[in-house]
């Protein structure tokens, strides 16, 4: 590409900050302009709801790049500012602040809004999203002892915020609609082993728990939450975590393919051949699992962002990886390789009971996903096992007595 | 401030002063070092940020803890000076450490 081309990266997360330094690194001597919603320049969002909220990481350390890299690196960052229309003709984009900026080749990476809580007085004060960091600096002052912290939602997102509260003092309770918590992410022996670990840090988990309406004080602040079974839970802060929604609308309308995403092919190209869709927002092909999908992930986020970088630059493609994700509540890491959705048989590694142990995820005979507990060796195997499309039986991942070492191995060298 | 230099595995060599207190990764990281990834941003899940460390400094790194030995233990190209770099907290004693990236953090 040549260096008069204009390339507009609509979205400045974790996706769009490593599209603009990926395609400086691939060489793109260009236009870059990186448009974000948020004052911040791209940050991490995963410490959010771990380090950052228990106060351990600065707001600095969180930024993917510190602010004078965009400057050196000739890359024109506009904050708080998002697109409401793309005009694929003109191929111009329309700007909240009522600006037009024209683009050869338009990179969305506009990720995902929390979903809004459907029950009256949601819009009470203290009741906060867990996804920016205005969200966290707006509720950070609260989340000390004294403070009785009512969690909507048992995602990771919520788990994590719940385990980050209570190494702070604050009392807390989680709701969840479904009958266990991370029940639309992980089996039962994952659900299990989380809301045990949670109850014996002395969190309250509610399941089945249907939320009908938030009560606020004469001050119009959060003061319960009153569920379906008029059971009246008292709070003083409200944490939402109940999923995202891909922000995607303004794309759709400008006639751009979208299923729950925007969607992509393997180079992160959409229906226009000028406009690439990357991160949280796309809906990509899942190469190890035979479908599409849309994955709301860092790995996603960073791998895409280098993919669309390479295509536009005319560089081979980077590594599409096995998807991967991790969560860190109390002293428990959780890695996760691969994606578990439709397993039919769970085998588990080691006991559940402690606190290192695996479960492999099998699909028709093959592995397709491990949730790792404090156990990295299962993690990192599980990960080339997936890539490798290995032949690896049950059996075989339950026998404690034979080492990760050995099981990849034997596996890799079945395949010749 | 505390100089680090970080050669790539083909041999170009980059100083960086990094702050005391912040990781050897993210000294790396702010300063545009190619050759380390950290996807994850310094949470020991990952280990796209293995970098190898100059024999005679190995030592003053610090020891490794049980995640970080166990991700090492599986990471391709490992040796006995690797370590990931996120795991590495520049302290004074650190001037002048060198470390070299590998080819490839996946």
């Amino acid at each position: 590409m040549s260096a008069d081309q204009k390339i507009v990266i609509l979205g400045a997360g974790q996706a769009g900050g490593q599209a603009a330094v990926s395609l400086r690194q691939f060489g793109f001597e260009g236009e870059i302009t990186l448009v974000g919603d948020e004052l911040a320049p791209p940050y991490q969002r995963p410490p959010l709801s771990k380090a950052y909220l228990k106060g351990k990481l600065d707001r600095e350390r969180l930024f993917l790049k510190p602010i004078t890299f965009y400057e050196d690196s000739k890359i024109n960052l506009v904050t708080q500012v998002s697109a409401t229309k793309i005009d694929r003709a003109a191929k111009t984009v329309e700007l909240s602040n009522g600006e037009s900026i024209a683009y050869d080749t338009l990179i969305i990476a506009t990720g995902a809004r929390p979903r809004a809580l459907p029950v009256p007085g949601a819009d009470l004060g203290h009741v906060f999203d867990l996804r920016s960091l205005d969200d966290i600096d707006m509720l950070k002052p609260m989340v000390r002892g004294g403070h009785h912290l009512l969690i909507v939602g048992a995602g990771y997102i919520g788990l994590e915020a719940a385990s980050a509260a209570r190494e702070l003092g604050l009392d807390v309770t989680v709701l969840e609609m479904a009958d266990r918590v991370l029940a639309r992410v992980t089996s039962p022996v994952m659900s299990d082993f989380y809301q045990r670990t949670h109850e014996t840090h002395g969190v309250k988990i509610i399941t089945g728990a249907m939320l009908s309406e938030l009560k606020g004080d004469d001050d119009g602040k959060v003061k319960s939450g009153v569920l379906k079974s008029g059971e009246e839970i008292m709070c003083d802060l409200v944490l939402v975590g109940i999923g995202v929604i891909p922000n995607i609308e303004f794309v759709a309308e400008a006639g751009v393919a979208t299923k729950n995403g925007i969607l992509v092919d393997r180079d992160c190209r959409t229906n226009d051949p000028s406009i690439y869709a990357i991160g949280d927002c796309a809906h990509r092909p899942l190469v190890h699992y035979g479908r599409d999908g849309r994955l709301e992930s860092v790995h996603n986020a960073i791998e895409q962002g280098k993919i669309a970088a390479a295509h536009i630059t005319e560089k081979p493609r980077p590594n599409e990886d096995v998807p991967w994700f991790w969560s860190d509540q109390y002293d428990v890491k959780l890695q996760i390789a691969g994606l578990s959705q439709d397993y039919d048989e769970a085998v588990v590694r080691g006991d559940p009971l402690s606190q290192n142990f695996a479960v492999f995820y099998f699909r028709a005979g093959r592995l397709i996903s491990v949730d790792a507990v404090n156990s990295p060796a299962e993690f990192l195997t599980a990960k080339k096992l997936i890539a490798a499309n290995a032949d690896i039986s049950p059996d075989t991942v339950a026998d404690t007595t034979i080492s990760m070492k050995d099981i990849m191995a034997s596996a890799l060298a079945k395949q010749g | 401030m505390v100089k680090i230099t970080f050669t790539d595995y083909e041999g170009t060599s980059r100083d960086v002063d990094a702050n005391v207190g912040e990781s050897v990764m993210e000294a790396a990281i702010r300063n545009n070092i190619p050759g380390i990834d950290a996807d994850c941003g310094g949470a020991c899940a990952c280990a796209t940020c293995h970098v190898y460390v100059a024999p005679d400094f190995l030592a003053k790194t610090g020891e490794q803890e049980a995640m970080e030995q166990s991700m090492l233990d599986f990471a391709d190209g490992v040796q006995e000076n690797s370590r990931l770099s996120c795991q590495i907290q520049v302290s004074e004693e650190l001037e002048g450490l060198s470390v070299t990236t590998p080819e490839s953090q996946h």
